[in-house]
């Protein structure tokens, strides 16, 4: 099963180059509605391709998915309930913005979590330059005889 | 027969290599001067020997040797010669080999340009050099062998996928690896440094040019990746966030905060075990780069050769480079002495938070990068990272650290004043609001996220401008005196103002495109019209060609705005019998704030035309803004005091203050 579902990976992996994406048919004639369906598509997934958004893609599947988030659209579900239909038939996996979720949650602080933590290193390195003996190495013999030839320039 | 050569050199350079990473070390060990001499001689014979075999097997692909399994792999006797050379990447073992190459020209110019680096150090550098040499070439003879044959030998070729047959992409993979490549000085260096146990200000004047040599071969790399997918794709995207996008954007960031650090290493002898760390992370983030593209254990729409062998191989020798460096920086770093003391408020200061910001913005892509593979070895969910999550934190931290590149010139080193950059800044401060409020007013409604975006770039291209014009005090004196001032001035101030304004473009054109774009997707029938953003499009025809290797559906477009007509345009829809497959040629029509972008698609039923439109705006500008910085980073690279390894013709005259490197 796995190895059938590689080669079909990379079967697809050659397609996204002519991808057409969302044709004309299967669009909404209420704009303010499609705009909405464009806007939920390019949050989903595409699940047999590779890291593309059904919005993007031109596999069979992603067109079903489409059509399934316009159908949603039209029978009145919000964003989120279109959402959490897609997600209960085909898991978290479809989501190209996973949920904040305790497995997720340092992903979505990671940017947070390197920048505090270059504060604090910051800080640290401060409070070490402040603590260090104020004396630096002694101006070695050259450095001072070029410190003199300066002065005498001057 | 040239395939028999080229395997011949290809041991022979690895051969080469295994010496070159061992007896100068222990030659720069034993102070043992022909050893170390070694390493130069090395050196060149093995940038002979890998040169050789690229020789050999580009022979192959021009001569079409279909008895070479990668040649009837990738190539087909029809393919245009231009095609045929880049072939030779185009496919996982000619592109290792070419990776292998540029590290071995890398090596040779360090043996030819590097005459006046210490001898221990230059012995110390090419060895681990070497050593990687060593690694890549073992991977490429045991896993990945270009040369071998097939038997009996096919007529012709597979073809090589028609996506990658133009000169955006076949110049893509050498810049990029160029850049990749060109990070392993820094890390040479670096590890060299921390066997010998000394950093100073001669040693980041040694490394400076290389990482920004480097520096702008990535970033044009990244740009031709880019400006690739746009018109070659076929839907007028830029950047995916794939994975692969990824590795190539990692080490850029990284090595950005290195050619920064690096400058405080210079100038002010301080941030020396960071910069050392930074160096060894850059590179180490390049050999993930391309673990990420060779190993196939992230999917990604890049995915070359998957084969766990070759996975697993690179896999080890990202561990044993990396994990080996930072385990003698363990040991070695705390040796190194803590450099000069600055005030939290001070160029230094700005700097570093450049670096924080950068690292933190390549930690988290990292981060989102393998996240889903983290998620599917601890538990049983699944989870994918896409663009929403980038996008969620990249552009606003990207702006932070712009607000701050506009301050940190303004700052003095060791102690600056912030009033009195403020004072100096707030006209440029003035302006930047300025613009953001026009921009306000003119999009109202409309992708309103836009707006900060453009006032940060605006304050950032605008005080960048105002470093010229302070340090040329266009404020006072003649035009002669001022010309005078702007000769005088380093070639490096002005290599940074130009690079700093590329950065401003980039962000202004991201902004602009992400925010403004219109697309129409509808059917058509021939004589009909439509309209996207203020164009009107008119289908007038849609006929055949046929081109050398290809056959043409051919759809003309006649395009008016406001009435008049602007233009007329050509889409191509391409079918390649070899290796049987189609691509999209839109039709592309580049002004400096739009870009009106037709494709065309299939025929249904009753006649009509798939036609997909975008109009575009400013995003023009990422690419040039790409280009700018690579102009400011060239222009910074022929600065006399940073010249590619010849820093020392630099020194001053007088006896220089800083302490001489032995």
């Amino acid at each position: 099963m796995r190895k059938i579902a590689i080669a079909f990976i990379t079967l697809v992996a050659f397609f996204p180059g002519i991808s057409r994406a969302v044709e004309p048919e299967e669009m909404l004639g209420d704009p303010a509605l499609e705009a909405r369906a464009r806007e939920i598509t390019r949050e989903l997934r595409c699940v047999v391709c590779q890291n593309q958004s059904i919005d993007d893609s031109n596999a069979d599947l992603a067109r079903d998915m489409r059509v399934l988030v316009r159908e949603r659209l039209k029978k009145g579900d919000t964003n989120e309930q279109t959402l959490a239909y897609l997600v209960a038939r085909y898991g978290n996996y479809v989501l190209l913005k996973p949920p904040l979720q305790l497995d997720t949650a340092l992903l979505w602080f990671s940017p947070i979590l390197f920048l505090g933590l270059g504060v604090l290193l910051l800080r640290g390195y401060f409070r070490t330059m402040r603590t260090a003996p104020a004396s630096q190495t002694p101006l070695s013999q050259s450095e001072q005889d070029a410190l003199e030839h300066i002065a005498e320039e001057g | 027969m040239a395939a028999e050569i080229g395997q011949f050199s290809l041991i022979t350079s690895f051969l080469i290599a295994i010496v070159q990473a061992t007896l100068p070390l222990y030659g720069a060990a034993t102070n043992n001067a022909r050893l170390m001499a070694l390493a130069r001689s090395a050196a060149i014979a093995q940038c002979l020997m890998v040169a050789l075999a690229f020789v050999a097997i580009t022979y192959c692909f021009v001569s079409s040797d279909f008895s070479v399994g990668i040649v009837a792999a990738n190539s087909h006797s029809d393919k245009p010669l231009m095609y045929k050379i880049a072939g030779v990447w185009g496919n996982h073992e000619g592109s290792m080999l070419l990776w292998v190459l540029i590290l071995a020209l890398f090596g040779l110019a360090v043996a030819l340009f590097g005459t006046n680096l210490p001898s221990a150090l230059a012995a110390r550098v090419l060895a681990i050099q070497g050593m990687i040499g060593t690694g890549f070439l073992a991977f490429i003879i045991f896993t990945s062998n270009p040369f071998m044959r097939l038997h009996p030998a096919p007529v012709d070729g597979n073809g090589l996928n028609p996506l990658l047959q133009d000169p955006g992409l076949a110049s893509h993979p050498p810049f990029l690896y160029l850049g990749y490549v060109g990070f392993s000085m820094a890390f040479s260096f670096a590890v060299a440094a921390l066997i010998e146990g000394k950093v100073d200000p001669a040693w980041a004047r040694w490394v400076r040019p290389w990482t920004l040599l480097a520096w702008c071969f990535l970033t044009m790399g990244i740009m031709l990746g880019s400006l690739w997918a746009y018109y070659e794709l076929g839907w007028g995207g830029w950047w995916f966030w794939d994975p692969v996008e990824n590795a190539s954007l990692m080490p850029w960031l990284a090595g950005t905060a290195l050619v920064h650090s690096a400058i405080v290493v210079e100038k002010r002898d301080a941030l020396k075990r960071w910069t050392i760390l930074l160096a060894i992370l850059t590179f180490s983030l390049s050999l993930v780069g391309t673990f990420l593209v060779r190993s196939g254990v992230i999917t990604s729409v890049h995915s070359f050769a998957t084969d766990p062998t070759r996975g697993v191989f690179i896999l080890g020798l990202l561990i044993a480079t990396t994990g080996g460096a930072l385990t003698l920086y363990a040991i070695r770093a705390p040796s190194l002495k803590l450099g000069n003391l600055f005030s939290p408020v001070s160029r230094e200061t700005s700097l570093i938070l450049n670096n924080v910001f950068l690292v933190s913005l390549a930690g988290a892509v990292f981060v989102g990068t393998f996240y889903p593979l983290f998620v599917s070895a601890v538990s049983s969910d699944q989870i994918s990272v896409g663009a929403p999550v980038y996008n969620f934190f990249f552009p606003p931290m990207m702006l932070v650290l712009m607000i701050i590149m506009g301050v940190g010139p303004f700052l003095s080193w060791k102690r600056g004043r912030i009033e009195d950059a403020w004072m100096q800044l707030r006209i440029c401060a003035a302006i930047a609001a300025a613009t953001g409020f026009t921009v306000l007013w003119l999009s109202w409604g409309r992708g309103s996220f836009a707006v900060p975006a453009l006032a940060i770039s605006a304050w950032l291209a605008l005080s960048s401008l105002l470093v010229l014009a302070r340090q040329l005090d266009v404020a006072s004196g003649s035009p002669a005196k001022i010309a005078a001032r702007a000769v005088g001035l380093p070639r490096a101030t002005y290599g940074f103002v130009i690079a700093h304004i590329g950065i401003a473009l980039v962000a202004a054109g991201i902004a602009g495109v992400s925010a403004w774009t219109t697309e129409t997707v509808t059917k058509l029938n021939v004589g009909a019209s439509t309209s996207v953003g203020s164009y009107d499009v008119k289908l007038v025809s849609v006929g055949k060609s046929n081109g050398p290797n290809f056959e043409a559906l051919v759809a003309t477009f006649d395009v008016t705005r406001h009435g008049q007509s602007v233009d007329t345009m050509i889409a191509e829809k391409r079918y390649y019998p070899f290796p049987g497959s189609e691509t999209t040629e839109a039709a592309i029509r580049v002004r400096p704030l739009d870009v009106l972008y037709l494709t065309v698609g299939d025929q249904d039923m009753a006649g009509a035309w798939t036609v997909r439109m975008y109009a575009h705006p400013m995003v023009t500008w990422i690419w040039f803004g790409c280009l700018v910085m690579v102009v400011g980073g060239t222009i910074s690279l022929t600065d006399r005091r940073l010249r590619v390894g010849a820093p020392r013709r630099a020194r001053p005259v007088t006896p220089p203050l800083v302490p001489q490197a032995v």
